[in-house]
């Protein structure tokens, strides 16, 4: 592919990767602050004994991501998109991640 | 010379595939900063392209085999339930830290933080990877597909950097032991 090429290249793909990557990161966190808050959704998470709830949290975050950027590329493929405004939706989904993984913030959110 | 399977493992999961993926990030940092701010001017050849996407791929494909590898074979040797009446906890990592209050939030904090965030890095650098690859040099414009790679970028790097560290604090209260022993080398009395 030339350089003139990629200089026309809609933004919408990589839109749908960055909100999709932010979605994955987000829904970690939020499996992960489920799964510790809740013990019938912390049993639940158990899908490999050996790893606990991890197993699950890690699992089905990963399916999330994958299923969220898949459906935005169908979407956005082609197209170009505010990318501003996915960026601030990705990013204060990524803090959430980082946020909801963080025992002391969990603890504090659970009144612990 | 001797070492067990469970260190190992370990020293493979950390060492192998996590540090090399931590020391890559000054790397991709400076290439994907390079191009994504290198200005009109800026000329990068097939080969230069191919190296980078190269990199990136080597790079995704040590964060997830640095994941994966913690989770399902160090993991479970880290929380492995004792028999009952066990009192040498040394080959319990988890129960030995929790059983002292000196020592329990190095397992409280540091590995319930590190167990979860450390999953956020592949995920990141997997859609660094792609986008950069994808747009190549037209990173530089529009701007915004710039910030969110080096946000990301960064934000694996501190996701690692936590987990690293945490990883190798845990490993010098309470390493993880055990299995059968590999004879590496036999020595001269």
């Amino acid at each position: 592919m030339s350089m003139s090429q990629t200089n026309e290249l809609p933004n919408g793909s990589g839109a749908a990767a960055i909100l999709g990557a932010g979605i994955g990161c987000g829904a970690i966190g939020v499996l992960a602050f489920w799964g510790d808050a809740s013990a019938s959704m912390g049993k639940a998470l158990n899908w490999y004994n050996p790893s606990g709830t991890l197993s699950g949290v890690t699992t089905l975050g990963i399916v999330i991501w994958l299923v969220a950027w898949f459906g935005l590329n169908q979407m956005w493929s082609g197209k170009t998109v505010e990318i501003m405004k996915i960026n601030v939706l990705s990013f204060a989904l990524l803090a959430v991640g980082f946020l909801l993984t963080f025992p002391p913030f969990m603890d504090l959110l659970q009144g612990k | 010379m001797e070492i067990t399977t469970h260190d190992f493992w370990t020293v493979v999961h950390g060492m192998g595939f996590g540090a090399l993926f931590m020391l890559a990030f000054s790397g991709a940092i400076g290439e994907v900063y390079h191009l994504s701010t290198g200005g009109a001017s800026f000329q990068q050849s097939q080969r230069d392209r191919t190296m980078l996407n190269f990199y990136l791929i080597a790079m995704v494909a040590l964060a997830w085999l640095t994941v994966f590898s913690g989770e399902y074979i160090v993991y479970p040797w880290y929380r492995a339930v004792p028999p009952a009446g066990t009192t040498d906890l040394t080959e319990y990592p988890r129960r030995l830290l929790l059983s002292s209050g000196k020592t329990s939030e190095w397992h409280n904090v540091g590995m319930e933080w590190k167990e979860h965030v450390a999953w956020l890095a592949p995920i990141a650098m997997t859609m660094v990877a792609y986008v950069t690859m994808k747009y190549g040099r037209t990173l530089m414009r529009p701007r915004g597909l710039r910030t969110a790679v080096l946000g990301f970028v960064v934000a694996a790097f501190v996701a690692t950097g936590v987990a690293g560290a945490f990883g190798a604090f845990l490993n010098k209260y309470a390493p993880v032991r055990g299995g059968s022993t590999i004879v590496l080398m036999e020595g001269e009395q």
